[in-house]
């Protein structure tokens, strides 16, 4: 697995051109592919679906810069995604904040804690480390509905709209642009953070955690650090969800969420920023797709990962590039 | 005051039972494969609905428990040949993903086959509460806990005394020395995951006259047996018996002297607690990487 880590997000062999390099050529796809895609979108339902891919992509980037680069898994993530949003609710609601205010303080706090909670967890390793992200995460999720009074309990909370200057963000066209130029920065943040030394670093400790210390590498801060990256850029989109659909609920933390964004990111490919995407994008608008056959909907989910993961082990994205790497050499 | 110490010691314990079988299943699996069965948790509930299904269809609770136990196991037999044995190269999050896709299935079954109701098993003999030290005991909380010893002294003989038992062993020590000596590491995950399936579905088939079952009661049981199997250490039988025991009792004595709302917090306090100061578990080995 570690070495296929290394071998699938390798930059490009030498003599290929620089815009083929995922860092431009990938990244103009997508800000190609979020700029067209309006042109395909005949209602609000298309662009509902599209917030929520987006959305989801933004969380799967930052977790997968985490399990996919630094090996470190997390079964908890929801638990942030969660946090980002009842704070910044609770802040522009029951504290009365405006939300340029609230949302930044609530993903800053999230990061804060992520830095707090990340020091003792990521010491352990493999399964320990799941059961202990998991542990975070259920004991956020029953905090929240436990602590009705503040957070409305099990029914949820409803979220103030944001505004700015004294204009509304409202409407699916300015949600749609907004969280569609979040997800492009944020892909150019980790393509960027992935290709700097630390991004090395981070693949070097997947690969082997002690001949990485040994050749330098400080490994529990690079680990915190990503921990804390994805920690953030989860709690951003949960703010975001949360003041987007007005409404949050203690569902967003639940365990089922956080094995939600894992899948997401193992299902596109780890170890790559694309992969992660094209996972939120696939298993995001399937459910949606799946709707129509009512009750079989959980079944044919739980089907359609069984047999991507046992066709494709790598990822829909890595798999492909490998056939595609294959059929170019012949 | 010494009443309501037994009496949640007691109900503590018959939820610890149930824990320590789960995480037996976990621990089983865990040593054939190297990888946490996420699907643990839908074994309880298979377990538990099938037993309401076949009882209903007007066989006697023996036989009906009897039935459903096997079902249970043909389900993880099933499933290790279907899901897990194409896939058993790919690396360990790989095949986590792939427990995962299984419970979601399973469950997405169970919705279909049964319904999305709570579903109760009457108990195995009789309501009538009894009375000791001045605590009130329902009677299957008793059964609860013969069955779990009666399963783990069962296990014992099986891993102690039988030729597969060991070779079972000698796979979780060192896979390729077991095939070495002509152990088919094949057959000990299929059977693994029919020991597994079958560890499940017996707390689930104890358990449903007390907490009743439906077709999503796996996923807490799940978590909590995995929480047992780790607080132990992960592939240690005797820690995942202790590691069950020791998270029902401080649940039971959680609910009853701090907050019953947050029973299920303290189970996973608990976990992080030790995780932090004590990295491998209970009783866990200390493992040193290699480069």
């Amino acid at each position: 697995m570690a070495h296929a880590a290394l071998s699938v997000s390798e930059p490009t062999a030498p003599g290929s051109r620089r815009w083929m390099q995922p860092r431009t050529g990938g990244l103009a796809l997508l800000a190609g592919v979020i700029v067209l895609l309006p042109l395909v979108m005949r209602n609000n339902y298309f662009y509902e679906i599209a917030i929520l891919v987006a959305l989801n992509a933004i969380v799967c980037v930052g977790l997968n810069l985490l399990i996919g680069y630094a090996g470190q898994i997390s079964l908890g993530h929801a638990g942030f995604f969660a946090l980002g949003g009842y704070g910044s609710a609770l802040l522009a609601g029951t504290a009365g904040w405006p939300v340029w205010a609230s949302l930044p303080f609530a993903v800053a706090a999230v990061g804060v804690l992520a830095l707090l909670v990340g020091r003792p967890t990521l010491r352990l390793r493999g399964h320990y480390l799941a059961m202990a992200t998991l542990g975070l995460g259920v004991i956020v999720s029953i905090v929240l509905s436990t602590e009705d009074k503040l957070t409305g309990g099990p029914d949820g909370l409803s979220v103030p709209p944001i505004v700015l200057f004294g204009w509304t963000v409202q409407g699916e066209h300015t949600w749609y642009a907004i969280v569609g130029a979040a997800l492009v920065g944020t892909v150019w943040l980790a393509l960027n953070l992935i290709e700097s030394p630390a991004g090395r670093a981070l693949r070097a400790l997947h690969g082997s955690e002690v001949a990485a210390q040994t050749l330098g590498i400080d490994a529990a801060r690079h680990k915190l650090r990503v921990f804390v990256i994805s920690a953030v850029l989860a709690a951003l989109a949960g703010a975001l969800m949360a003041h987007y659909a007005g409404f949050i609920t203690p569902a967003k933390a639940s365990f089922m969420h956080s094995v939600e964004l894992v899948i997401m990111v193992v299902f596109g490919g780890m170890a790559s920023v694309f992969g992660a995407v094209v996972g939120a994008a696939v298993l995001t608008t399937l459910p949606q797709v799946l709707t129509v056959l009512k009750d079989y909907e959980m079944m044919v989910f739980g089907a359609v990962l069984i047999a991507t993961m046992v066709f494709l082990p790598q990822g829909i994205v890595p798999s492909l590039q490998r056939l595609f790497a294959l059929s170019r050499r012949r | 005051m010494g009443s309501q110490w037994v009496q949640f010691v007691a109900s503590g314990l018959t939820a610890g039972a149930i824990y320590a079988l789960v995480a037996l299943g976990f621990s089983i699996v865990y040593n054939a494969s190297g990888a946490i069965n996420f699907a643990q948790g839908e074994f309880v509930m298979v377990g538990g609905m099938s037993a309401v299904s076949f009882l209903a269809m007007g066989l006697p609770l023996p036989i009906a428990v009897l039935l459903a136990l096997l079902a249970a196991m043909f389900v993880g037999l099933l499933v290790e040949k279907i899901a897990i044995e194409p896939a058993r190269h790919a690396g360990t999050v790989t095949l986590i993903i792939i427990t995962i896709g299984v419970s979601l299935f399973l469950r997405g079954l169970a919705q279909l086959v049964w319904d999305k109701r709570v579903h109760a098993l009457p108990a195995f003999s009789g309501d009538a509460p009894i009375h000791l030290f001045g605590a009130t005991l329902l009677p299957q909380s008793i059964w609860v806990l013969a069955g779990a010893a009666a399963a783990v002294a069962a296990l014992s003989w099986f891993f102690g005394r039988t030729l597969f038992g060991k070779a079972m062993l000698a796979t979780s020590y060192n896979p390729l020395a077991a095939r070495l000596m002509g152990v088919n590491t094949r057959t000990v995950l299929w059977v693994s995951f029919g020991l597994a399936a079958l560890l499940g579905a017996l707390g689930g088939v104890l358990t449903a006259p007390i907490t009743f079952t439906a077709y999503d009661s796996g996923i807490m049981l799940g978590l909590k047996g995995f929480a047992a199997a780790m607080l132990g250490g992960l592939g240690s039988f005797g820690g995942a018996v202790l590691g069950g025991l020791v998270l029902g009792l401080a649940e039971g004595l959680g609910a009853g002297f701090i907050s019953s709302a947050y029973k299920d917090v303290i189970a996973f306090v608990i976990i992080l607690a030790v995780l932090f100061f004590l990295p491998g578990g209970l009783l866990g080995a200390r493992r040193i990487e290699r480069v």
